[in-house]
């Protein structure tokens, strides 16, 4: 940045145009961000406040390193993303046909954490679990978000009839429970992923369209959004221009909440048996395969599976907090 | 020699901060004796606020004291364990605050309140706590505190909540009230009237007070002594009268001068403090005032002592006031060359700060975009006469339904505003004023085309903005555009400068993007921000500087009228001036209409060449801004203007009693025939049974009221639309 060359000077006042620049006609600054940076006339007395005008990225970027948990977080939530989905190509191990020979092995050198009850690797199944289980959640967490973003938004800001109606039909569907969604799809349909990200959606977008619909109400009457109808804007614009920029940090906070329930729904869900069905596999399943056997003394069955979940929630959890810091834009200076 | 209260000598309190640690309260040391008012003036920012909590030890978890006594009757406070402050505070010193809306529980009637420290005092029983409350209530002038001692705070009006919140400051007789800013969110009136009462409490318990505001007219009429503070330093300490007399720090002296007067010449510049106060954590080495000064010199890189410039008189500075004589006019000369008379000291923020001082100084945001100098009032007058009316409002109504019941049914309505007709000329400024409430905002976002009325119209150029529709509306909505007062809330916190700028263009389609961004620069050239703010997020600026960006947003698609909703109501004195002069030197380089909305009759009357008084919906007065402010016909008018603090003790102190008395009733039912009999000193039956019609009481000057203050002339009679401005005879197109 160009800025960098010259020492800001020591005061934090954002100086007016020098008098230099005052009295000519400005150079036209280029349209480009770049640009924007090098059209600061080069006799304006430089800015100090901000020591130099460090992208967002950046600035969200140590704001969120400066919370050490979120930060750990990342770190675990990464190498669990590595172990499911890198690990397999490190560790082979046969995940379709199933042993009798090698049912409930206890740990060992060609087992490192024993045998399922079909006789399969149970380190191989953790990574393979590990997949569908963090596709589901980043999948639902991204799905319900996105949905129940553009629903409230709409609904908070029209407001009046159509805001009326799109709330009751949210009531109505949150007063259905998912797991009765769930029984009756897996009975007209064989479960595969994707309709049990898209279920467990279904049910997960209805809270984030009314949290995001509260906060629309709040935004709608800022100054800003007036001053922006003020000069002629239309009702897609200031949502996008103005409300949804406002929007992001609570709604991506809420989303890796909603990735976090999500992952334990589907872990409920295959402990019911309503998941994908075998060879395939996840965290869910296991840990109910496991919980089975939990009087044979079989504890790599248990105890892996639900450690790697407990984990992977509590990854998710401390980096939302970690970017809802970031999202808190007025952190970032101080 | 009446007994010492309080006591504070060197007091320092410093704040944590993630960057670093800073002083907010810098070896500061005041006295209080005995039923003594001292007031504490600053800028915000300056620490006075700080003081305040470190003596009552309330400083928020990242400040401490860090040295330095705070002597209560001899009683040092500081090394007291959190136990035995808790017995200090609200039994011997208590502090009321600004906001009566947060500082009183919501959830507990009032009387519950105001019994809360008596309970916890001094284990009072609940008949005698209830006895002493209602004592209380009765003390601060709260009408029937039998009835109302049940009441919760949200059925109280602002007014009646700040006395509430006193007398839960002194249920307990503490010897001494520390008051924050607390009339700075009230209307004048009842400004005027809560501090009428705290005078008399003073007086009657023999309290000592320590007052800290902002409004150098408060401390002026209540006080026995004021001390100045400026970046966590007192500069400045002398009795009320010495001080206005004979400042002698240049800080206090600039304070003063930028306060807009009524007597003030509304074509003059306004003298204002170029910059704004240092950031603590980056001080300026000696002189924290030196690079704001127009008499820093080289010697200032010292910091100065406090010193006794006479008796009882202490000042902080090299150059005191009054000493280097032909200095001060150098200071109040609008246009003086910049920096020449005193070039800033060598400091090293001086590049920056030389800048923004040549700016403010020399009025240069007029240099750039204005060759044309002001013009006198005489011929400012005449242009304006001639000019053609922009905008016509014609029996204009807004009524809000209120619903209620379980059905949701209209149960009754908010006449926010009821048949107001006016006109603004073209480059004229409409100041509208009114206390909260009365219905000059909705007013001014039918003006800006916001808000559909109830009935009535509002044209623009002719023409009925709200007839048009979809994007013909859309397009002339770039005709007018909005000024807003919170300079927090008005630009969106995610969007760097330079897109909030562009954005009108963006959306109204006008020229490609290099001319939008030559726009943008040009823009912040004029509004005197450097363009590197282009790149900055609203949150890196102050809030005048904010408010600059928001003038400038207003500028950009060039509109014909500017709606501007109390524009420096939430600035500090010292910025408000550098707005209001920022504002004055565009309408004549750009030939803006400005309606501008305050509260603050001294800032309508250095702004406004016409000025409308509305109560409750109605506009009670209106006129040629000097004609309103010399002859008041309305006695609305009279009391508002009566109500002003002025900067002047003897003028302050010779006011007897608040000149408005009550509060203003409910817009859902307002009184019958005129809505002001209710708190006039003039009101008679009549008054209850008939509207009093506008009636003329010179060019241009109406006013609605059976008995005003001045005889009407017969010119003009009840009935006549009063679409006049400066202008004496009826706008042509009036319907």
């Amino acid at each position: 940045m160009t800025t960098h060359d010259n020492p800001p000077p020591p005061s934090q006042e954002l100086p007016a145009a020098g008098a230099a620049t005052m009295a000519t006609r400005p150079s036209a600054p280029s349209p480009q961000r770049s640009g924007e940076r090098a059209a600061t006339a080069p006799g304006a007395p430089r800015d100090s406040d901000v020591a130099a005008p460090a992208s967002a990225w950046r600035l969200g970027l140590r704001t969120f390193t400066e919370n050490h948990l979120a930060t750990v977080g990342l770190v675990i939530l990464v190498l669990l993303v590595l172990f499911s989905f890198v690990g397999p190509l490190l560790y082979h191990t046969n995940q379709v046909a199933s042993s009798l020979i090698s049912q409930n092995l206890p740990p060992s050198g060609s087992h490192l954490l024993g045998t399922s009850p079909e006789g399969r690797d149970e380190l191989g199944r953790l990574m393979l679990g590990g997949q569908s289980t963090i596709e589901v959640g980043l999948g639902v967490g991204v799905l319900a978000t996105l949905f129940g973003l553009v629903y409230g938004a709409l609904s908070g800001f029209v407001g009046g009839v159509l805001d009326a109606v799109m709330m009751r039909v949210v009531d109505a569907l949150l007063s259905i429970p998912y797991l009765f969604f769930v029984v009756l799809l897996a009975a007209l349909a064989r479960p595969n992923l994707l309709l049990v990200i898209v279920v467990l959606s279904a049910a997960s977008w209805l809270s984030t369209a009314r949290l995001v619909r509260g906060e629309t109400l709040s935004l709608r009457t800022r100054d800003y959004v007036t001053a922006s109808q003020g000069f002629g804007s239309r009702a897609h614009q200031v949502i996008a221009r103005h409300i949804t920029p406002n929007l992001l940090g609570v709604v991506v906070v809420n989303g890796t909440l909603k990735v976090a329930d999500a992952i334990l729904a589907f872990a409920s869900i295959a402990y019911l048996g309503l998941g994908p069905p075998p060879p395939a596999t996840n965290w869910g399943e296991l840990l109910s395969a496991g919980i089975n056997n939990l009087f044979d003394g079989y504890w790599w069955q248990l105890w892996p599976a639900g450690l790697l979940i407990v984990l992977t929630v509590l990854a998710v959890n401390v980096i939302g907090d970690g970017l809802s810091d970031v999202a808190e834009i007025r952190l970032q200076k101080r | 020699m009446k007994q010492r209260i309080l006591e504070v000598e060197h007091l320092r309190t410093e704040f944590h901060l993630r960057s670093a640690n800073v002083a907010a309260v810098d070896d500061v040391s005041l006295t209080i004796d005995q039923g003594e008012c001292v007031g504490l003036v600053g800028e915000s920012g300056c620490g006075k606020s700080t003081t305040g909590l470190s003596i009552m030890r309330l400083l928020p978890r990242s400040g401490h004291v860090t040295a330095g006594r705070v002597l209560l009757d001899g009683r040092d406070l500081v090394p007291l364990s959190e136990a035995q402050m808790r017995q200090v505070r609200g039994r011997e010193v208590s502090m009321i605050f600004q906001d009566p809306m947060t500082s009183l529980n919501p959830t507990m009637t009032i009387g519950a309140q105001v019994a809360e420290p008596l309970v916890i005092h001094f284990g009072s029983s609940k008949k005698a706590a209830m006895d002493r409350t209602l004592e209380t209530l009765h003390l601060v002038g709260i009408p029937n505190p039998r009835e109302r001692v049940d009441d919760y705070p949200h059925q109280l009006s602002g007014g009646l909540r700040q006395r509430v919140m006193i007398a839960t400051a002194l249920a307990a007789e503490p010897k001494l009230l520390i008051a924050d800013e607390p009339t700075t969110a009230l209307d004048v009136t009842i400004q005027a009237q809560i501090l009428d009462l705290l005078d008399r409490l003073r007086e009657e318990l023999s309290m000592a007070v320590l007052l800290i505001t902002h409004d150098i007219g408060v401390i002026a009429g209540r006080t026995d002594r004021v001390m100045v503070m400026y970046a966590g330093r007192m500069v400045e300490s002398a009795t009320t009268d010495e001080l206005f007399a004979a400042t002698r720090h240049p800080y206090a002296e600039a304070l003063l001068q930028s306060i807009p007067q009524l007597t003030q010449d509304a074509n003059a510049r306004l003298p204002s403090i170029p910059g704004h106060p240092p950031d603590l954590s980056r001080l300026p080495p000696g002189c924290r005032f030196a690079p704001r000064c127009r008499y820093a010199s080289p010697a200032c890189i010292e910091e100065p002592p406090l010193e006794e410039a006479a008796t009882g008189h202490l000042v902080a500075c090299f150059h005191p006031v009054g000493v280097l004589s032909g200095a001060a006019a150098a200071w109040s000369a609008p246009g003086a060359p910049a920096g020449a008379p005193t070039s800033p000291p060598p400091v090293p923020a001086s590049a920056a700060l030389d800048a923004s001082a040549a700016l403010d100084a020399s009025g240069s945001p007029a240099r750039a975009g204005d060759p044309t100098p002001p013009p006198d009032a005489t011929t400012r007058r005449l242009t304006l006469a001639a000019a053609a009316v922009l905008v016509e409002v014609d029996h204009l109504v807004k009524e809000y339904p209120v619903r209620g019941g379980g059905l949701r049914r209209r149960v009754g309505s908010v006449k926010a505003v009821s048949d107001v007709s006016f006109g603004i000329r073209r480059g004229e400024t409409f100041g509208l004023v009114g206390e909260s409430g009365c219905g000059k905002s909705t007013l001014g976002r039918m003006v800006a085309a916001l808000e559909r009325p109830t009935s009535g119209t509002v044209r623009l150029g002719g023409d009925e903005l709200l007839r048009l529709r979809g994007a013909d509306l859309r397009r002339r909505r770039r005709e007018l555009q909005l000024m807003f007062q919170d300079p927090y809330a008005s630009l969106d916190p995610r969007m760097r400068v330079g897109s909030i700028l562009r954005e009108p263009l963006v959306v109204q389609g006008v020229g490609d993007r290099r001319q939008q961004w030559e726009t943008v620069a040009s823009l912040l050239d004029e509004v005197g921000l450097s363009r590197r703010a282009i790149d900055l997020y609203p949150h890196e600026f102050s809030g005048g500087q904010r408010q600059r960006i928001g003038l400038a947003r207003a500028l950009t698609l060039n509109p014909r009228l500017v709606v501007a909703d109390e524009p420096v109501s939430a600035l500090d004195v010292s910025i408000q001036s550098q707005i209001l002069n920022l504002m004055k030197a565009l309408q004549r380089s750009h030939g803006l209409t400005y309606l501008v909305i305050s509260h603050d009759l001294a800032v309508l009357r250095y702004l406004s060449d016409t000025i409308g008084v509305m109560y409750l919906g109605k506009m009670v007065e209106l006129g040629a801004a000097d004609d309103v402010y010399a002859r008041p016909a309305h006695p609305y008018t009279h009391g508002l203007i009566q109500a002003i603090p002025v900067p002047d003790p003897s003028i302050e102190k010779a006011k007897r009693s608040a000149a408005v008395r009550g509060e203003l009733p409910s817009a859902v039912n307002p009184p019958s025939g005129c809505r002001f009999r209710t708190r006039c000193p003039l009101a008679q039956e009549i008054c209850a049974e008939e509207e009093p019609p506008l009636r003329g009481f010179g060019p241009g000057h109406v006013a609605a009221c059976h008995f005003p203050l001045l005889s009407p002339s017969t010119d003009q009679q009840a009935g006549a639309v009063p679409v006049v401005s400066v202008a004496s005879e009826p706008a042509p197109g009036a319907s």
